[in-house]
Formats: C-alpha cells, sequence, structure tokens
C-alpha cells in the first residue's frame, strides 16, 4: 500500500487569460524524492507556488496528510510541515548567515510573541540554527554578512533556512540554479541525505541530478500534466521525447 | 561605532542630562523637557520606520490622543492623580493604535503612508470640529498631575525639575524597554520583516499579528509622550495631531539614524535647537533651517559610520 503525503485534485491557476496551472492531479508519496520538469513556463514554479500557499489556486484542492490546505496562507502551511526554498534566492540580505538561520529556526517556538527574555539565551534555538549551519556547509560562514557572500552560498542558505524549520516535506524550487560544479555536487549530495528522512518535490533543469536522485517524475508542458512514473516510464514514453526531453537543448 | 564606545557616550549624555537642573536655569530646563518629550515622541516612530519597516504618517494622532485622554478626563478637576491619569492616556492611545493598525497593516508601502495619514486626519478634524472638546481653541489644564498615596504627596509635577525628571524618566525607561523587546524573539522577527517581509511569512510567522503588535507599542509610547506634552504645556489643541507633527517625527527620526533608538534623541535636540536659535540670527531662519537639514540628508550618510554601513549593504544588495 503507498502512502500519500500530499494529493492535488483538479488544481488550476489563471492570471486573468493566461492559465498556468490546468487541472493539475498528483500523488505525492512519502519518503520520496518527485521531480517536476518542464520547459520554462510549464507551471512548474506556479504549482510550487499553490502548494506553499503564496498564490491561491483558482481552482482545485491540496490534501497534506489528509488535511484539506487549499487556502491556507504561508505560514499556516510553514508550521504544517511543508518547507519551501526559492528559486530566486531569498534571504534576509542585511542579516549575517547565521543570523538568517536562527530567523528561521525561532519560528519553530510555539510563539515568539516573547517581549523579556534575549533570544540568544534560547538554547534549542541555538542548537537548531548551529545544526542548520552545518548541514548546508556554511559553518565557517558564520558571522558573514549574507548580502556579501558569494551567489551559490546564498543558495545553500536558502535551502539552510528552509530546513531550519524542520519540515516533513520540502519544495524545493531549482535548488542548483547558479551554482557552480562543486557547489552542485555538495548540494546535490545534501539532498540525497535529506530524502533519507523527508519527502522531497523538486523543480530542478539539471537533468544529470533530477536522474541521479528522482524516484518519481513529473512532467508538465503548458501548465498541465503531461505524464507522471517512476524514472523509467518517463524515460521510455513516447510523448515526452517528443515534447521535452528531444528538445531539451532548445527548451533550457 | 563600538559598543563600548557607544555605552560611555550614552551614559555621559545621561549623566550630563541628570545634573543638568543643578546648573541650567528653569527656562532651559523647560526647553529641555520639550526636547525629550519630542525624542520619545520620535523614538516610538522609530520602532516602526527603522525596525519594523513601516513608514507611518499619522503617528502623532496617537501623540495627540495620548494629550487629550488627559485633557478630556480631567478638565475640570481639582486634582489630577497620576496613577488615573497616565494609564488612562495609555490606553486610549493603545486603542486607538489597536484600531488603525488592525486596519493600516493590511496596506504597504505608499498605501501604508497614505492611510495612516488619512486616520490622522481624521483624527486632527473630529477635535478640529467638537466645539464639546474644545475645537481648534483646544483645552487648558490647569493643574499638573500628582502622584498621591493616601494623604501623602510622592511626587508633585508643579515644579519644573520634578517635570523634567519624570519625563526623563519615562524617556530611560522606554529606551530599555525597546532595547529589551529588540533584543527578545519578538524583536528578531520584526526586524526580520523589515529586512523581508514576504520570507518571514514564508518561515511560518504570522506576520501581521507581530506588525500589528509593534504598531500598539508604537501607538502606546506615543501616547506617553502626547500625555507628557499636554501635562507639561498645560494646552491641548488639534495641532498636536497634524500631518506637520507626524512630519517632525519622520524628520527627526531621519536625521538622527532609523534603527537606532538614540538616533531620534539626538534628531530631537538638532531639530529643537535650529528652530529656537536659528530665528534669533536672522529673519530669514527658515531659509537657513532647509539648508541645515538638506545638507544633513546629503552628507550624513557618509560621515556617520553606521549610517555608511547601510548605505554600502544597500548598494551591495542592489
Amino acid at each position: 500500500m503507498t502512502d500519500t503525503i500530499l494529493r492535488t485534485d483538479r488544481l488550476s491557476k489563471n492570471f486573468g487569460g493566461l492559465i498556468a496551472a490546468n487541472n493539475v492531479s498528483l500523488n505525492f508519496e512519502r519518503g520520496q524524492v518527485h521531480a517536476i520538469i518542464g520547459p520554462n513556463g510549464a507551471g512548474k514554479t506556479t504549482l510550487i507556488n499553490l502548494l506553499s500557499g503564496d498564490l491561491l489556486p483558482s481552482d482545485g484542492t491540496i490534501l497534506f496528510n489528509g488535511k484539506n490546505i487549499t487556502s491556507l496562507p504561508p505560514d499556516k502551511i510553514s508550521q504544517l510541515g511543508i518547507g519551501r526554498s526559492y528559486q530566486k534566492t531569498n534571504i534576509f540580505a542585511t542579516f549575517s548567515c547565521y543570523e538568517n538561520c536562527w530567523v528561521a529556526a525561532q519560528s519553530r517556538l510555539n510563539t515568539s510573541m516573547r517581549f523579556f527574555r534575549p533570544a540568544k539565551k534560547l538554547k534549542k534555538v541555538q542548537d537548531r540554527a548551529e545544526m542548520t549551519l552545518d548541514l548546508c556547509g556554511l559553518s565557517s560562514r558564520r558571522d558573514v554578512l549574507a548580502s556579501a557572500m558569494s551567489y551559490g552560498e546564498q543558495r545553500q542558505l536558502e535551502i539552510g533556512m528552509m530546513l531550519a524549520t524542520e519540515p516533513e516535506l520540502l519544495l524545493l524550487d531549482e535548488p542548483l540554479a547558479g551554482m557552480g560544479s562543486e557547489e552542485s555536487l555538495q548540494v546535490i549530495e545534501l539532498l540525497r541525505r535529506l530524502s533519507r528522512d523527508h519527502t522531497l518535490i523538486l523543480i530542478e533543469h539539471d537533468m544529470d541530478a533530477v536522474f541521479s536522485i528522482a524516484e518519481q517524475l513529473t512532467v508538465m508542458v503548458n501548465g498541465r500534466v503531461l505524464e507522471t512514473g517512476t524514472v523509467e516510464q518517463i524515460r521510455n514514453s513516447q510523448a515526452v521525447q517528443e515534447v521535452y526531453l528531444g528538445v531539451e537543448e532548445e527548451a533550457t | 561605532m563600538p559598543r563600548i564606545t557607544r555605552t560611555l557616550l550614552l551614559l555621559a549624555a545621561l549623566l550630563t542630562l541628570v545634573f543638568f537642573p543643578l546648573f541650567g536655569s528653569s527656562f532651559y530646563v523647560g526647553l529641555l523637557t520639550r526636547i525629550l518629550i519630542l525624542a520619545l515622541f520620535a523614538m516610538s516612530l522609530d520602532l516602526l520606520i527603522g525596525y519594523t519597516g513601516l513608514v507611518s504618517f499619522g503617528h502623532a494622532a496617537f501623540f495627540g490622543i495620548g494629550g487629550y485622554a488627559l485633557a478630556i478626563a480631567f478638565q475640570d478637576a481639582a486634582v489630577i492623580h497620576l496613577w488615573q491619569a497616565l494609564p488612562l492616556s495609555l490606553a486610549a492611545a493603545a486603542l486607538a493604535a489597536l484600531v488603525v493598525g488592525w486596519i493600516s497593516i493590511r496596506t504597504s508601502g505608499i498605501y501604508f503612508i497614505m492611510i495612516t495619514l488619512a486616520f490622522a486626519q481624521m483624527f486632527f478634524y473630529f477635535f478640529f470640529e467638537s466645539p464639546r472638546y474644545g475645537g481648534d481653541d483646544g483645552i487648558f489644564l490647569f493643574f499638573k498631575p500628582v502622584l498621591m498615596i493616601g494623604s501623602a504627596d510622592i511626587l508633585h509635577l508643579d515644579s519644573e525639575n520634578n517635570f523634567y525628571y519624570f519625563v526623563l524618566g519615562s524617556l530611560v525607561s522606554s529606551y530599555l524597554l525597546l532595547t529589551m523587546i529588540l533584543r527578545a524573539p519578538f524583536g528578531k522577527v520584526i526586524t526580520a520583516i523589515k529586512a523581508n517581509e514576504h520570507r518571514v511569512c514564508a518561515l511560518g510567522y504570522a506576520v501581521n499579528r507581530y506588525k500589528l503588535v509593534s504598531f500598539v507599542i508604537a501607538g502606546t509610547l506615543a501616547g506617553l509622550a502626547g500625555f507628557l506634552e499636554g501635562a507639561h504645556s498645560g494646552y491641548i489643541n488639534p495641532s498636536y495631531m497634524s500631518w506637520h507633527e507626524s512630519g517632525i517625527a519622520i524628520a527627526i527620526v531621519v536625521l538622527g539614524g532609523m534603527g537606532t533608538l538614540y538616533g531620534p534623541i539626538v534628531g530631537a535636540f538638532i531639530i529643537v535647537l535650529l528652530q529656537d536659535f536659528l530665528p534669533s540670527l536672522t529673519d530669514h531662519w527658515q531659509l537657513l533651517f532647509g539648508g541645515i537639514v538638506i545638507s544633513v540628508a546629503l552628507f550624513y550618510p557618509m560621515v556617520r559610520p553606521a549610517c555608511c554601513r547601510d548605505f554600502m549593504r544597500c548598494s551591495e544588495v542592489k
């Protein structure tokens, strides 16, 4: 029996006349790495935005662990255990690397409406922030201003902040975008490690990376799901080869 | 500025303020009282502009409500009991900030500026056109608040020096309170909201709640300043809430340095001293005043280290 962690049912999003996501019905299994691929403008990021609550769907439902989360705001969705990293780096540029992780980790307190005791004294948050730095490989950059870090490091921090919120399901929007090959390998290794005890939904253009860590694949074209299945099934799919894999160079 | 230098400078400034009445004439004690009240008002606004990233253009509304609460409740009273009057003013300002904030924080950027201005104007015209509350003439208070336990006078604000120390105490307490809040988990969240509101929300924080609480804290402290100004001058009128007053508070925060609690104190000194002493130099003092404000805005970032860092940070991010 399969164990579904997240399910979308006829999920749609229109921007005026443009249908960015069109009747997307997908099952995501617990513990698996599920990659979503497709040419630019296929609606992959829109789908992630719908799942994370950054966008409100025009139609359809989203179930997370059997609970309807369709119109919940991003903060509630995050609190339920869905973490998300952004394609465009979305960090606190004026904070140090450590402070970025700190704010992320502090979000798991019951409430941050605490006014009296210094935040620094919260041992649990401190440990979590340090652990996150370690996990995303930025311990040596602890006190560097986030805006002064290299692009690749900012991307690593982006993932680290998501991890500091202790999510069960990770939504990763092009985690490798703009990274050098060295940094890419590190991040792929990190994702592989995370996949042991997390569920990952991954958008990525780097096909080598996708085929090396994904177990399930969904191909999207023009807002629709073209095909979904195991990596083998997708590789052998005639439709996918025609629309996407065959013309990969042009598409990306 | 290294932390130790800053602490020493602040302590030196505090000591000077504490001992000033021993040497200064009562005219200057009164002037200093006015400056410290304005500093408290601007400091409360800095919590919004400098730390939460909310540029409120209607902060004078809460300043005025603090003053009017005192004036309306006690205009005919023979004795103004501090323990009644002060909590009343704070509660009135807090309640107004809760209502105005609850609506305003749903907007951002220029819309937030406009909506807070609109609310302040509503309050302004309400009092301006209410004969019951003195209309544009305002309300006079003939007594200063007193603190009594039983029949024993603990603190009488009649004397200029007592009032001065009460204001200084309020300013220092507010400074310490805000410092504590900013170091606590709440403070981390609001400074993060200023840096990147969207990400704070994505990390699981109910952003609007934090913004609202910040707005209410700032409004309450503005109410405290308004209470002090009303009690000190003995006269409350609608101009307390005018948009000039809100604008001056913004100017003080910007000139003194946003995002530092001592900045608004410095800014208040600059503004009041310029306004008081420039007219003695020339009739065209406002020209001079404008010129100084412009040059400070242009050159300050280059000479002030903290500002300079922010300046470079911004250009790096972009």
